[in-house]
């Protein structure tokens, strides 16, 4: 395809594909690219200037220091759940489960935290999290148990436990676990000593922020540098050969997805520790389906997910300066994340081609 | 419960059902070519909203079912052009397809209708006694009291396993999700036969989907499918590849829908949380219960490229 530019043409032409390491780099960014390009369009036809769309969403997300911890503190919960996604997606599971383990992951949590106020608070944190973990990690570990032992698709059971995860907590803030008072669906606070203690004063950046930075180095170093991660990775691309070098398929079926699920248990377990400080319905605010379009977009790679997490927490806390600001609803923010998802997955064909621009001379010489 | 409670209550069974059927055809559709529609509930998304935007632009619901079916067709499409010609992962692009009109459709709804605006009401589906039939005792009322888009479910069902199993676009069908390489080698263009699939199953989820907003209710509401298009491709394996195990599925759905909001208006002992989880409890064991036991089209999930071997 051709098309004429002043004297100049724009070549569009098939080639073999290309992989390299810049080629990793360059897909996510095209795709970004494009998202924002469509999203653009939209906003222009719904009669409001993108680029003054855009401008108050970067300044809502980076305008000055409180913002841009706001984006760190947003961008934490969609970091650990796409850590603990990238470890599912690499083993082959295809997991749509992250909110739900991050709901049963601050379930479990909030007990801990309501239930054992009489342990200080260095011993108290690390129990929290715990729970937390474990939450996550035997919601997760449910849907791998079935894969594994029965072979139904991990696909559909995750959706449905998200689904029963919403509406056990939604039951629980409802009768058993509502505060004394009770006039909110809310449970009573977690001890104090509990709370994720505030790193910068001024922001709500808090202690879950390193929590998250130390989970980015725990997963490249269980993925690409032990044995586990080695035989996760093996089942991932091909459970025949997998199989037959000897490696257990079922057991890293479970175990993917249980540690899939304490990663997102942690991300529930950070949510409530330190923002809310107690168990509130839809506290997790879709962060488990944002989340795989931070794994996706991230490459299924720690160092890319880092970055991907960053841009969707820029993205939530800027959609709302942007709606502000400009009128335009925040929902904007889940059109880009799905074109996101869209293009991300078009890389492959967008590689295909190569774009080039020739001056008109050289064409017919 | 005394009769007339009962009648209501299956009646109403049966109403709730009749999306997650209208999407499940539409997902049986798909599956038959080997296609994993995971995009349904973004396909019944927009066709909710665009049912709503149809019926509120003409004041005919007619014409909002129409335009459901549409918007459904287009999400379907992109679901078609990444698992068939880009040939990528379909739960992801699915989910991708999911995320991206839960978006657009509660954006436009915030542009249309204005942000924060009450949802507009808007002409609805109404209740059309069958004459002689609905004056049948209790099964009359049941079944020959309910809306258009019942009944012309309820008709799909026979009307889709004639197509499937009884004409030679159902043979084409099924060939290309069991066997696309031979399928080809007959001369039945494989992507052609998937698009058709993907296009019959966007005109059906976005029906289904539309029913929501303009038969159930007569607004549409963010995220209003909530689940459901999960809930309707799940019902395809459940139903076990057949229209009228997802007749079944359905209303075993709808059947539990029914009944959490009955107890919910009753306030009876069980909280109806409980009631709300179960139809989600319910497909995780049914599903642990056929699978291994039933065996779905053998090409699915895979793409075809008539290029490699």
């Amino acid at each position: 395809m051709n098309i004429k530019l002043g004297n100049s043409q724009i070549v569009i032409e098939r080639k073999p594909p290309t992989k390299t390491m810049f080629s990793d780099l360059i897909g996510p960014l095209i795709a970004l690219f494009l998202a924002l390009l469509v999203s653009a369009a939209i906003i222009a036809l719904s009669g409001v200037n993108p680029i003054l769309a855009y401008t108050s969403m970067i300044d809502g997300a980076f305008g000055n220091f409180r913002s841009f911890a706001e984006t760190v503190v947003k961008a934490t919960p969609l970091l650990l759940a796409a850590l603990g996604l990238t470890i599912s997606y690499r083993t082959g599971l295809v997991s749509i489960g992250a909110e739900g383990q991050i709901v049963m992951g601050g379930l479990m949590a909030t007990l801990a935290g309501i239930y054992f106020t009489m342990l200080p608070g260095f011993v108290l944190i690390p129990l929290v999290m715990l729970a937390g973990m474990l939450g996550g990690g035997l919601w997760g570990a449910i849907p791998g148990y079935l894969k594994a032992k029965l072979g139904v698709s991990e696909v559909i059971n995750t959706i449905m436990l998200n689904y029963i995860a919403i509406f056990f907590v939604t039951y629980l803030l409802d009768i058993p676990l509502r505060e004394p008072p009770g006039y909110f669906p809310q449970s009573a606070m977690i001890a104090k000593q509990a709370w994720l203690p505030i790193m910068v004063t001024g922001t709500r950046f808090h202690l879950g922020v390193l929590f998250a930075i130390i989970a980015i180095l725990v997963v490249y170093f269980l993925l690409w540098r032990s044995p586990i991660g080695y035989q996760m990775r093996a089942v991932g691309l091909s459970q025949t050969t997998a199989h037959t070098s000897g490696i257990n398929v079922k057991k890293n079926l479970v175990l993917a997805m249980g540690l899939s699920g304490a990663f997102a248990g942690l991300a529930g377990m950070v949510e409530v520790a330190a923002i809310h400080h107690r168990l509130v319905n839809s506290f997790s605010s879709g962060y488990g389906f944002d989340a795989m379009a931070v794994a996706l977009l991230g490459k299924l790679h720690p160092a890319g997910v880092v970055i991907a997490a960053l841009f969707f927490g820029a993205l939530r806390v800027g959609a709302n300066m942007m709606q502000r600001t400009a009128q335009v609803p925040a929902s904007l923010v889940f059109v880009i994340q799905g074109l996101v998802i869209l293009f991300v997955l078009m890389d492959a064909l967008l590689r295909q081609y190569s774009i080039r621009i020739v001056k008109e001379d050289v064409v017919h010489g | 419960m005394d009769e007339v409670n009962v009648i209501g209550f299956v009646q109403a069974a049966i109403r709730m059902s009749t999306p997650i059927l209208l999407a499940g055809l539409g997902g049986l559709f798909t599956s038959r070519v080997g296609i994993i529609n995971f995009a349904l509930e973004g396909i019944m998304v927009t066709g909710a909203f665009f049912g709503v935007f149809g019926s509120y632009i003409s004041g005919s619901p007619w014409i909002g079912a129409l335009f459901g079916m549409i918007g459904g067709m287009a999400a379907a499409l992109i679901l078609g052009f990444m698992s068939i010609t880009v040939k990528v992962d379909q739960v992801v692009s699915g989910t991708g397809i999911n995320i991206l009109f839960l978006g657009l459709t509660s954006y436009l709804l915030n542009i249309v209708f204005d942000i924060g605006a009450k949802p507009s009401q808007v002409a609805s589906f109404q209740d059309i006694p069958i004459p002689i039939l609905s004056q049948i005792p209790f099964i009359g009322p049941i079944l020959f009291n309910q809306n258009a888009l019942v009944y012309i479910a309820m008709l799909l069902v026979p009307f889709c396993y004639y197509v499937i199993y009884k004409t030679s676009f159902g043979l084409t069908l099924r060939a290309v999700g069991e066997h696309p390489r031979a399928a080809d080698s007959l001369g039945i263009s494989v992507v052609k036969t998937r698009y058709i699939a993907i296009v019959i199953s966007g005109l059906l989820g976005g029906l289904g989907g539309a029913f929501l907003s303009i038969a159930q209710l007569s607004v549409f509401m963010e995220n209003m499918t909530a689940g459901r298009g999960y809930v309707a491709w799940a019902s395809v394996t459940v139903g076990n590849w057949n229209p009228f195990g997802i007749l079944g599925a359905s209303l075993l759905f709808g059947l539990a829908d029914a009944l959490q909001l009955r107890l919910q208006a009753f306030g009876i002992g069980i909280p109806h949380q409980f009631f709300m989880m179960l139809p989600y409890i319910l497909t995780m064991l049914v599903l642990a219960g056929v699978v291994g036991r039933t065996v779905g089209p053998s090409a699915m999930g895979k793409p075809y490229s008539s290029e490699s071997k």
